[in-house]
């Protein structure tokens, strides 16, 4: 075994795993030893808070946030591909224009979707 | 004290460092005390101005100001305490680690200061947690801040680990959770805690 080229290696790691545990180890069990405990049921709340923590950790967002994922892919993330295609335009071959008008008319028609439904007006 | 002061001086002339555990315990305690980050009025703004640069709280090593109470050592009741705050500071505290300490800043907070006839206004933060050094003031001046800080170190210092006059952290018998007063129909209930203060009896 230890003729493996690995076995550097695995002393090398058992090292580096000890480097991190070992503190971890020490300040537990100076914890344990020395730490003057006085704990309470506020104390040992998960959330430290001068209000009490109310109702669940796991928050459901309404599903009708997409609208905006959706106004943001075409406002945003739209503009940062059409720059680098503006500027490389005149270089540029049939295919990949063809591809770039596909996404420019999926985002389109996006938009026209958004209008439609009246995504748009400010209310 | 294991060795006299006078002789510690002798040894340290001759290059012989003498301390104690107690000494060495005291020393880390009060050369380390990190304040909750956390104001309730207009002495916070004093209380700020005394972490800045001209005033230099870290001389006294407590420039940490801690955003949870579970890091911090020391409360600073910076300004008026309200009765409708006053659970949240009590809850607070009691979520803050031992060992603790706190300094009540201000008229508001060591007697309901200017608002102490005032309907909402809890007349001195120690009716609920044992409150280590009272500064007078309105608002204390940063300096008044500081006289604090070296009276509580000076407290700290003078603590024995054990016997009489001990920490509260190293007694086993010493009250570990202040009940969180709630509010009542007219008042807070209960209007004090017992284990710390007493209600002074009026001589008409």
């Amino acid at each position: 075994m230890v003729s493996s080229p690995y076995f550097s290696l695995l002393v090398l790691f058992v090292a580096a795993l000890g480097f991190g545990l070992a503190p971890l180890g020490l300040a537990w069990l100076w914890g344990k030893a020395f730490s003057p405990a006085k704990p309470n049921k506020i104390k040992n709340a998960i959330y430290e808070c001068g209000l009490e923590s109310r109702g669940d950790a796991w928050v459901q967002f309404r599903s009708a946030y997409y609208l905006y994922a959706i106004i943001f892919l075409i406002f945003d993330v739209e503009a940062v591909f059409l720059l680098p295609f503006a500027v490389a335009f005149t270089g540029l071959g049939a295919a990949a224009c063809g591809a770039m008008l596909v996404f420019v008319l999926m985002l389109v028609e996006g938009l026209a979707w958004a209008w439609g439904k009246g995504v748009l007006t400010w209310a | 004290m294991a060795v006299e002061e006078g002789l510690k001086i002798e040894l340290g002339k001759q290059g012989v460092l003498v301390t104690t555990i107690e000494e060495l315990y005291n020393w880390g305690r009060r050369s380390s005390i990190w304040p909750m980050q956390f104001g309730l009025a207009c002495c916070a703004i004093e209380m700020i101005a005394t972490t800045m640069a001209r005033y230099d709280l870290a001389r006294f090593g407590a420039e940490v100001f801690r955003p949870s109470p579970r890091q911090a050592d020391l409360m600073i009741i910076s300004g008026t305490v309200t009765k409708k705050m006053a659970p949240q500071v009590v809850r607070l505290y009691n979520q803050m680690a031992e060992p603790k300490y706190v300094i009540a800043m201000g008229a508001c907070a060591i007697s309901g200061g200017p608002f102490k006839q005032g309907y909402n206004v809890l007349k001195g933060i120690d009716r609920y947690i044992p409150v280590d050094v009272h500064i007078p003031g309105c608002p204390p001046r940063p300096e008044a801040l500081l006289q604090a800080f070296m009276t509580l170190q000076k407290k700290i210092d003078a603590q024995p680990l054990t016997g009489e006059g001990r920490p509260r952290h190293l007694d086993a018998e010493a009250q570990g959770e202040f009940p969180v007063p709630v509010q009542g129909e007219h008042d807070l209930e209960p209007t004090s805690n017992p284990g710390v203060w007493t209600v002074p009896v009026v001589i008409r």
